[in-house]
């Protein structure tokens, strides 16, 4: 049972409970408690749970994951971060989950913008203001049992925030790195773009070879007719699981795009929640590739609460081996948002006959002046695609991989941040067959 | 160039080419014409090797090899170019990037090296001019989101670029404005030369006014029920393809 299981982890974690950051701060202290009580009771989640039925994490029944302890790792050099920390933006990483102030690049940020560890944001009065309400102000600990274990052991994290009116002039990057086997690192992570604002933020989620529980919860407050994008690149090691859930709060006339990568672990989930306002927009990306056994799998909700909101979502998936890949896309149209306009799609590519993808696209529908459509595809190659390419004097294999990689790499060309872009199409790259594919002519 | 010889094609059980018999010499332009569903499109398929057809009897020569044994990026090195009625749009593939690639594999065929950077552009771009294209097309994904006309255009951009020697155009016209069709006329008859040979495969003689065949040939229930000069194409734009198809029937 996963509850015997979670009371396993709360009675093992007690003793880490009091070195977790916000020991002063009493209404964090009380969420914790709640979220440990919610935890203890209803554990992980489970396959019977309808959001949760393609995917089966009982592995955490029977692995043990340690609360991860700040350390220092000989492995991460400036050379090894090269590979992951993007050198045009500004970069808060976290080690373990725990902050490291050696490997972050924070000098000359604008004036009034925020890029800090969410602990030691949390020791300080004016900005543990700003942090009450919005710490579980995006998700509720009863989300699920990865957002309940997260609040109640995250360990430290991040605050970033964009007053308003600013545009913020380079991209903001949190690189979350995991050194421990057999650890569990909990993060927390906090965005507040004000009115007017503008920010590019991406998350990086790697990890040594090792296995290790990541569990990360992004809460976003995208301000009135502010601008926020997002980039998570989830290249995680491949014996990893990761827990990603990024939930938004969109204001009156907000936009709001998320471009998904997830590429790594040999267990993933993410979900991305949003609710919109009054005529806000959001944009849901999403790409995931499978090798392997890995199991990747992709939670969307969207909540049209008000009139005249737009959302796009396209997540994309290529599925080789006996990898397993799952979409499930809900967009909730409330009575009171006529005039949405929503459109999601879902497109899979299976490479093998062992390899699975399940797609679940829901819409529920209350207003009657919308305009909402779906559409999902499950399908192999096109086989005349590879005949035209053919024509065009390239050969069976290499137009096969040509597809795969075009297939994929549609997604990845929407990424307008040059390094970030590179850094994604190298990652896309190693993970597929590239015989043919020459990375000097993209 | 090339040459059919009592060429027999099935789809399945069914006979769609029944005995073709076809001399192309170097630097000809031949027409075929024919009503919807003679086997116009199943020869241009056949010629650049398309999967799904069974050969059951005859042959097709070119340059002095056996055709339809070779793979179809075989026949597109060795200088077969197809010219698609519908091209196939290929998102996440630059048009500048599928070029590089096929006239690389052409070249590594023909024993040369990779084409210098620079060059390559400057052919391109000197290519793209000629097709009256913008140089936004080199960079935006093959024919993805292009208008009918930009489609054609682009094909026969390609073959200009990779400079085949047998061009098969499979109802280039069709889906073309008038401004278009001169536009790709004129970049076809570009390319015309002593060494380089055409097939156009068409339903309507509108093309020929712009690109003048040297023969015409008229396939009818899968077989050439009558060849000529260009006036042929004009003789069929008058009295349609009936008249042949009962001359056969009588016969």
């Amino acid at each position: 049972m996963a509850k015997a299981n979670s009371s396993a982890y709360v009675e093992r974690y007690a003793d880490g409970a009091s070195s977790l950051c916000g020991q002063t701060v009493p209404w964090l202290q009380q969420q914790r408690a709640d979220a440990i009580l919610q935890f203890t009771e209803y554990g992980f989640p489970a396959i019977r749970d309808e959001d949760w039925r393609y995917t089966n994490v009982s592995v955490l029944d029977k692995q043990h994951f340690a609360m991860a302890q700040k350390s220092v790792s000989a492995v991460i050099t400036a050379d090894w971060l090269k590979a992951y920390q993007l050198v045009d933006a500004w970069s808060l990483v976290l080690v373990d989950g725990y902050f490291s102030a050696e490997h972050s690049v924070l000098a000359d940020l604008p004036e009034g913008v925020t890029v800090m560890s969410l602990a030691k944001a949390l020791q300080d009065a004016q900005y543990a203001t700003v942090l009450e309400g919005k710490i579980n102000g995006a998700v509720s600990q009863d989300e699920n049992g990865f957002v309940a274990f997260n609040g109640a052991y995250f360990v430290d994290g991040v605050l970033i925030h964009v007053p308003a009116k600013l545009q913020v002039s380079k991209p903001i990057q949190v690189l979350h790195i995991a050194t421990q086997e057999l650890t569990a690192i909990n993060t927390r992570s906090v965005i507040v773009a004000d009115e007017l604002s503008e920010v590019q933020l991406i998350e990086t989620f790697v990890g040594l070879e090792c296995a290790y529980l990541s569990v990360a919860v992004t809460e976003v407050f995208v301000g009135q007719n502010a601008n926020v994008t997002l980039h998570k690149v989830q290249v995680e090691s491949e014996k990893a699981i990761h827990f990603g859930g990024t939930y938004v709060k969109q204001a009156r006339d907000a936009r709001f795009r998320h471009d998904n990568f997830a590429l790594g672990a040999v267990l993933a989930r993410s979900d991305v929640h949003t609710d919109l306002d009054h005529a806000s927009e959001c944009e849901l990306n999403g790409l995931y590739l499978g090798v392997k056994r890995q199991h990747i799998d992709n939670h969307t909700r969207i909540n049209h609460l008000k009139p005249h909101g737009i959302s796009r979502q396209l997540y994309k998936g290529v599925l080789d081996d006996r990898a397993r890949g799952v979409f499930q896309g809900r967009v909730v149209v409330a009575e009171d948002a006529q005039k949405t306009d929503s459109q999601m799609n879902n497109r899979n590519l299976l490479l093998s006959s062992d390899a699975e993808a399940d797609t679940k696209p829901q819409l529920e529908i209350y207003a009657d002046d919308v305009k909402c459509a779906h559409g999902v595809t499950v399908g192999q190659l096109d086989e005349k695609s590879i005949f035209y390419l053919q024509s065009r004097c390239v050969d069976e294999e290499t137009a096969r991989n040509m597809l795969t990689f075009a297939f994929a790499n549609e997604m990845v060309d929407k990424v307008k941040i040059k390094s970030l872009h590179d850094l994604i199409l190298g990652q896309v790259l190693t993970r597929f067959p590239q015989e043919g594919i020459n990375k000097e002519w993209l | 160039m090339l040459s059919i010889k009592n060429l027999h094609v099935s789809v399945g059980d069914k006979p769609i080419l029944k005995g073709i018999n076809l001399e192309i010499k170097p630097g000809e332009i031949h027409a075929i014409m024919g009503p919807n569903g003679s086997g116009k499109s199943t020869l241009s398929h056949i010629l650049s090797g398309k999967s799904g057809y069974t050969v059951t009897e005859g042959s097709a020569t070119y340059q002095g090899k056996d055709l339809l044994e070779m793979p179809p990026e075989i026949r597109a090195r060795e200088g077969v170019f197809l010219a698609f009625q519908y091209p196939v749009e290929i998102p996440g593939v630059s048009n500048v990037y599928l070029l590089k690639a096929a006239l690389n594999s052409i070249r590594k065929h023909q024993g040369q090296s990779e084409v210098d950077a620079m060059d390559f552009l400057t052919l391109v771009k000197g290519k793209v001019r000629l097709l009256e294209m913008d140089e936004k097309f080199l960079y935006r994904a093959v024919n993805e989101g292009f208008s009918g006309g930009e489609k054609k255009r682009n094909e026969i951009l390609q073959m200009a670029i990779l400079e085949p020697k047998l061009c098969i155009l499979d109802e280039t016209d069709s889906g073309l404005d008038i401004d278009a069709l001169k536009i790709v006329s004129e970049g076809v008859n570009s390319l015309r030369s002593p060494d380089r040979s055409f097939v156009m495969v068409t339903h309507y003689q509108r093309l020929l006014d712009y690109i003048k065949p040297d023969f015409v040939h008229v396939l009818a229930n899968g077989q050439i029920v009558k060849s000529g000069g260009a006036e042929l194409a004009l003789e069929l734009e008058e009295k349609g393809y009936s008249w042949l198809e009962d001359a056969e029937a009588s016969a």
